[in-house]
C-alpha cells in the first residue's frame, strides 16, 4: 500500500494542538493506484504531499474530501480531475487536462499548464501561475480560471457559464460559440472566435474582476482589463449565420 | 496514434549518453503505441562513418547469410566502382545494415539488385534506421539502443490506427539521404497526397499515412525548399491532425497542426534539445529542472541545428 | 422534418389525386427527382438551413432480413421449445472492472437523453429495463434522479459535451460508456433545439433556456485511441476501477475503431450502425454517413478474434434491432449484446396510430413522425411540454417496454433453440446464409443455397 514516510496524524491521542501533519506519498516507490485509493479514503482535514511525480498521468483525480495536496514537481494528464473538495497545488507544470470537470474546491498550478485546463468545469476555481496552452476553459460551465501569463487558440470553446481570466495575452478565436461564460485579458487578444465581443467593463465586472484576481492571490490591476463574452447571434439557427455552422 | 521521444545533443561530452538517455525517454511513452517501435540514430559510431554510405534494411534474415550478402554486394559493386568501396554488413537487432564508400543512390542500386526482397527503411551518411513489431523496450533492447553514442536520436512507438501493425509500417520514416520523420495523429487526405507524389514518379513502400508526409518533404527539400520551407508547405498540403519530427544529418524540426490536438513537449537547455508526446518522457533527462520547458505552438515550425 | 415553421403548400395537386388516377393521367414520377426529393430542396430554398430531424437513416439498406437461419434437422439436434434451457444472460465488462454487469437479457436500452426525452419516458425506460433483467442508458444532458432510480442497471455515457457530468454521478454508474460517436452521425456532435431546451433541462446543460444547442463532435480533452487510453485511466482512477468502461463508435471503420478501443483498454466496444436513431440531426448526415449494422459487425468481430479478446471484450451491437431474429442474428454475427433505441421508443407508444390525427395535424403520420427536435410528440416521449409528456403515463409504458424485451428475448431463444444452442451467444455465423449477394458480403456469411461469399480473403 502507500508508503508512509511521515507518521499519520494522530488526533486521538493529541487533542486540541492538531497540526495537520502531511502524509508523503513518494511515486517513485508508490503506484499511482495507490496514492488515488489512499484519498479517496483520506478524512477531512487531511494534507498528503506527492513527490517525484515525473509527469505522471491522473494524479490526485476524484478528490471528494476536505484535504490538501501538495504535488512536488511536474504532473501529466488530467492532475486533479473531477476535483470536488479541498484543494490541490502543483508545484510544477501540469499536463493536458489539468482540473477537467471540476466541481468545486481548488487547484493551484505555480507552473504552466497544457492544453484543455479546466475543461469542462462545473464550479470551483483553477489558478495557473504560467500560461496555459491551447483550450484553456474549453466547454466550461461554472468554473472560475485565472491564468497569470498567456492562453493558447481556441480557449473558452463553447464556454458556458463561469469566468476566465488572462493577466497575459490570448491565443486566436478565444470565446468560439460562447454562451454565458465572461472573459477577461489584460494584454492582447490574437483573434475572437464566432460568437464573441468585447463588452463593456461596468463596476459590477471590476467588482467581480478584483475578487477572482484576489482569490488567486495576485495584484494586478481590473481596470487593465478588457471583458469579452457573446454577442448570442448564434443561439439559433437562422439563415443569417450560415456560414458560421 | 503514437509516442514520439526525440533528442538533439549540443554538447559532445554527452553524445556518449545518447542511447541511454533516449531509451530512458522512450520508455515512458511505450503505453502511447505497445505494437511497435523505430529508432533513428545519427552518428553512432560502429553504425555509421562519415564519406560511407550506409543503408538499413528490415529484419534481420535478408534471405541469404550476412557472408552472402556482402560478397554479392562486393560483386556487384565491383562492376561499376573502384575497388576501395569495402562494403561491409552486420546485423544490430532485427535490422541490417549495409554500408559502402560510395554514394547512396549507387548503393540503393546496388542493394536493390542483390537483394530484391529487402526493405530498405533508412539511409544516408549519418543515420541508422531500427524498426521491429512488439514491446518498445524489447525492440530498444535487442537493438542495443542503451549503449549507442551518437548526436541526435528519435524514437517512435505505435498504435497502428489504418494501416497493418508491421515493422516495415512503423516510424520513422526515413525516404531520403539523413532524413527521417515521426507522426502522432492522422492525415485525413494522404490518399490524394499519395497519387499526386506517384504522379511525379515517387515510389511508396506502404499504406502509412506517415509515408506520405515523409515522401512528401523528401519531394520538396529535393525541389530546394529548406526543412522549415518543407514543413510549412506540408501544412499547405496534407490535412488532418498531427505533431511531426522530422530529423536531418544535423537539424531536428517539430511542428504541430494548426489544431494541435496531438500533445507535444520541448525542453531546451545548453546540453540539448529534447522533444516528447508528454512530460515523463522528459522527466529524466540531465538537468530538467532548469530547462526551458514549452510546448511548441499550433502551426509553427521550429527546427535546430548543430 | 422541419426546423422553422414553413407555410404549408398553397397548392399541392398532385399529392391529393389517388395513385390510380396518376396512373390514368400518364405522368411518371422520377426515380431521382421523387416527391421526396422536391420537398426536400422547396424547404431548403425557403429556409436556407438545412434539415433537421429524428430517427435513422430511411433509406433501405442490407439488414438482417437479408440473412435466413439454418434450423437443425437430420445433420443437427434442435432443443424442445418451453422445456429445454436456452439461456439468455451476458457478463459485460469483465475484462478489467471489478464490478461487472450481469444481465438476464442480450437486449440492452441505447442511450438516449433526458431533453431527447421526457422524464416520463426515461422512467419508463428504466422501469420496463429493469424489470427484465437489463440496463438502460443516458444520454447528452447528465443522469436524472427519476433514471437513475427506476434503472437497477445504469450507463452513464461521458461525451464530448459533458453536460451534466458530476463525479458522483460517475460513481453511481453502474458502466461509463465513453461516446466517440453514433451510428446516424459518425463524426458529427449532438443538436437539441430550442422548443426542448426547458428551464430544467438547460439547468442541467448550464444553457441558456430556449436555445438551439449544438454539442462538440470532439472530447475536450483527449483526442484518439493514445490520449484515450490515458482517459480510461483517469476514469477507472476516479472510479477506484470498479465500473466498467464501454467504447461507442458509430460505424464508419469498425475495424479499425474495435480494434483502437481494445488497445486503449475498453471493457465494452459498443457499435452503431447507420440505422441507429437520433434525437436530432441533419437529415444529410443520417442518410449519408456510416456504414449499415450488418456491415460493421464482422469487421468489428474480425478485430476482436485477431486481437484474441473476442468474448473478452464484449461487443454490443445498435441500430435497427427490432426482432427477436434481428437479436440472434446480431449475436451469431459475434456480438454479445444488442441495443434498442427506436423501437424501445416504439415500444412505449411512439408513432401509435391512436395519435393519427394528431401528427396529421403536424403535417405526418402515425408511422412517419420524425420530428422528435420539435418537442411537439402527441405520444409524450420525444418532448419536453409538460401537457404532452403527462400522456405518457411510465408505469404503463414501462410495462410495454418489459413486454416488448420479454418478446425479443423469447424470439432470439426460439431460433437458437432451433439451431440446438443452450445459450443465445453459442448461436454462430455458420447458422446463417444470405439472401442476396450484398447481404452476403457484408456478413460474411454464404449467399443462400451456396458456399460462395463475395469478397471473402480480401478487406
Amino acid at each position: 500500500m502507500v508508503t508512509l514516510t511521515a507518521p499519520e496524524s494522530t488526533a486521538s491521542t493529541a487533542p486540541e494542538a492538531r497540526v495537520p501533519e502531511s502524509t508523503t506519498v513518494d511515486l517513485a516507490v508508490t503506484s499511482v493506484r495507490e496514492l488515488n485509493q489512499a484519498i479517496h479514503n483520506a478524512a477531512d482535514g487531511q494534507a498528503w504531499t506527492v513527490t517525484n511525480p515525473g509527469g505522471k498521468h491522473s494524479l490526485a483525480v476524484g478528490i471528494d474530501a476536505d484535504i490538501a495536496v501538495t504535488i512536488e514537481g511536474h504532473a501529466g494528464y488530467y492532475a486533479a480531475g473531477m476535483h470536488q473538495k479541498g484543494g490541490v497545488t502543483i508545484n510544477g507544470n501540469a499536463g493536458v487536462g489539468l482540473a477537467e470537470n471540476i466541481m468545486s474546491g481548488r487547484v493551484h498550478v505555480k507552473g504552466d499548464a497544457s492544453q484543455s485546463a479546466a475543461a469542462t468545469g462545473h464550479g470551483g476555481l483553477v489558478v495557473i501561475d504560467g500560461n496555459a496552452g491551447a483550450r484553456c476553459g474549453i466547454s466550461m460551465k461554472g468554473v472560475d480560471i485565472v491564468v497569470g501569463g498567456n492562453i493558447g487558440h481556441m480557449s473558452a470553446f463553447m464556454a458556458q457559464a463561469g469566468r476566465l481570466v488572462v493577466c497575459g495575452d490570448a491565443g486566436d478565436a478565444l470565446g468560439d460559440s460562447i454562451y454565458e461564460a465572461r472573459i477577461y485579458v489584460k494584454g492582447t487578444v490574437a483573434s475572437l472566435g464566432a460568437d464573441c465581443v468585447e463588452k463593456p467593463m461596468k463596476a459590477e465586472h471590476l467588482a467581480e474582476l478584483g475578487d477572482l484576481l484576489a482569490a488567486a492571490g495576485r495584484t494586478d490591476n481590473p481596470a487593465d482589463f478588457t471583458r469579452y463574452g457573446s454577442a448570442r447571434n448564434l443561439y439559433h439557427f437562422h439563415v443569417d449565420n450560415s456560414t458560421a455552422y | 496514434m503514437c509516442g514520439i521521444a526525440a533528442l538533439q545533443l549540443r554538447n559532445p561530452s554527452l553524445h556518449p549518453r545518447m542511447g541511454s538517455l533516449l531509451s530512458s525517454m522512450l520508455c515512458q511513452i511505450v503505453d502511447r503505441g505497445p505494437d511497435s517501435a523505430g529508432l533513428a540514430v545519427y552518428n553512432t559510431p560502429g553504425l555509421v562513418s562519415e564519406g560511407t554510405s550506409t543503408l538499413s534494411l528490415l529484419g534481420r534474415d535478408q534471405g541469404i547469410t550476412t557472408a552472402a550478402i556482402t560478397a554479392g554486394v562486393a560483386a556487384l559493386l565491383a562492376g561499376v566502382l573502384p575497388a576501395d568501396a569495402q562494403p561491409a554488413v552486420q546485423v544490430v537487432g532485427d535490422t541490417t545494415l549495409v554500408s559502402a564508400a560510395v554514394g547512396t543512390d549507387l548503393l540503393v542500386k546496388a542493394v536493390s539488385e542483390t537483394l530484391p526482397g529487402s526493405t530498405i527503411i533508412g539511409r544516408g551518411e549519418h543515420v541508422a534506421v531500427m524498426k521491429s513489431v512488439g514491446h518498445p523496450m524489447e525492440i530498444a533492447a535487442d537493438h542495443g539502443l542503451e549503449a549507442m553514442s551518437g548526436s541526435q536520436g528519435l524514437s517512435h512507438t505505435r498504435m497502428a490506427t489504418e494501416s497493418a501493425v508491421t515493422a516495415g509500417g512503423s516510424h520513422p520514416f526515413s525516404v531520403a539521404d539523413d532524413l527521417c520523420l515521426v507522426h502522432n495523429g492522422s492525415f485525413s487526405n494522404h490518399a490524394t497526397v499519395r497519387r499526386d507524389l506517384k504522379r511525379e514518379g515517387v515510389v511508396f513502400d506502404s499504406d502509412n499515412d506517415t509515408e506520405v508526409g515523409a515522401r512528401y518533404v523528401a519531394s520538396r527539400l529535393k525541389q530546394g525548399d529548406t526543412l522549415e520551407e518543407a514543413l510549412v508547405n506540408l501544412g499547405k498540403v496534407l490535412d488532418g491532425f498531427y505533431t511531426l519530427v522530422v530529423t536531418t544529418a544535423d537539424s531536428m524540426a517539430v511542428v504541430r497542426d494548426p489544431i494541435a490536438c496531438k500533445p507535444a513537449i520541448i525542453a531546451e537547455t545548453d546540453d540539448y534539445v529534447a522533444m516528447a508526446s508528454e512530460y515523463r518522457a522528459l522527466a529524466g533527462l540531465p538537468g530538467i529542472d532548469n530547462a526551458r520547458i514549452f510546448e511548441p505552438e499550433p502551426g509553427k515550425v521550429y527546427t535546430w541545428s548543430l | 422534418m422541419t426546423i422553422t415553421s414553413i407555410p404549408a403548400p398553397v397548392e399541392a395537386p398532385v399529392q391529393n389525386i389517388a395513385a390510380s388516377d396518376i396512373a390514368a393521367l400518364g405522368l411518371r414520377e422520377s426515380a431521382t427527382f421523387d416527391r421526396a426529393t422536391i420537398a426536400d430542396i422547396q424547404r431548403a430554398a425557403s429556409t436556407g438551413v438545412y434539415d433537421i430531424r429524428g430517427w435513422g437513416a430511411k433509406r433501405k439498406v442490407p439488414h438482417f432480413d437479408d440473412l435466413l437461419f439454418l434450423g437443425a434437422s437430420m445433420s443437427r439436434y434442435p432443443l424442445e421449445g418451453y422445456r429445454e434451457k436456452c439461456d439468455t444472460d451476458v457478463v459485460l465488462g469483465d475484462r478489467h472492472a471489478t464490478r461487472p454487469l450481469h444481465l438476464q437479457t442480450p437486449v440492452t436500452i441505447a442511450g438516449m437523453s433526458f431533453g431527447a426525452l421526457s422524464a416520463n419516458a426515461k422512467e419508463a425506460l428504466g422501469r420496463g429495463a429493469t424489470e427484465v433483467g437489463t440496463s438502460t442508458t443516458t444520454g447528452d444532458g447528465g443522469m436524472t434522479p427519476e433514471e437513475r432510480g427506476q434503472s437497477k442497471h445504469l450507463v452513464y455515457q461521458y461525451l464530448p459535451s459533458r453536460y451534466g457530468m458530476n463525479p458522483d454521478d460517475l460513481r453511481k454508474a453502474d458502466a461509463i460508456e465513453i461516446v466517440l460517436g453514433q451510428g446516424a452521425k459518425p463524426g458529427g456532435g449532438g443538436m437539441l433545439l430550442g422548443q426542448k431546451i426547458t428551464e430544467r433541462v438547460a439547468g442541467m446543460r448550464t444553457l441558456p433556456v430556449g436555445i438551439d444547442q449544438r454539442s462538440a463532435s470532439r472530447h475536450p480533452d483527449w483526442t484518439g485511441p493514445d490520449d484515450l487510453e490515458i482517459k480510461i485511466g483517469e476514469l477507472r482512477e476516479i472510479t477506484d476501477w470498479k465500473t466498467p468502461i464501454y467504447v461507442k463508435i458509430g460505424a464508419s471503420r469498425p475495424y479499425y475503431d474495435t480494434a483502437l478501443a481494445v488497445k486503449s483498454g475498453a471493457d465494452v466496444v459498443v457499435v452503431d450502425g447507420m440505422q441507429g436513431g437520433t434525437a436530432a440531426t441533419q437529415q444529410v448526415f443520417i442518410e449519408n454517413v456510416g456504414i449499415p449494422t450488418l456491415a460493421a459487425i464482422p469487421q468489428a468481430v474480425q478485430a476482436l478474434q485477431e486481437l484474441g479478446v473476442h468474448r473478452k471484450v464484449q461487443l454490443i451491437v445498435s441500430g435497427g434491432i427490432r426482432t427477436g431474429a434481428d437479436v440472434a442474428k446480431a449475436m451469431a454475427l459475434g456480438a454479445d449484446a444488442v441495443a434498442i433505441g427506436t423501437a424501445a421508443l416504439i415500444a412505449l407508444g411512439d408513432n401509435d396510430p391512436r395519435h393519427a390525427a394528431e401528427y396529421s395535424a403536424l403535417g405526418s403520420a402515425a408511422g412517419f413522425y420524425d420530428d422528435f427536435q420539435d418537442g411537439r410528440d402527441p405520444a409524450g416521449i420525444t418532448t419536453q411540454d409538460p401537457e404532452l409528456s403527462s400522456r405518457l403515463d411510465p408505469v404503463v409504458a414501462g410495462k410495454r417496454l418489459a413486454n416488448y424485451l420479454r418478446v425479443l428475448t423469447m424470439e432470439a431463444q426460439t431460433i437458437a433453440r432451433a439451431c440446438g444452442k443452450s445459450h443465445l451467444h453459442n448461436l454462430e455465423p455458420e447458422d446463417l446464409v444470405a439472401l442476396t449477394i450484398e447481404a452476403s458480403a457484408m456478413a460474411r456469411v454464404p449467399l443462400a443455397g451456396t458456399s460462395w461469399i463475395p469478397g471473402q480473403g480480401s478487406f
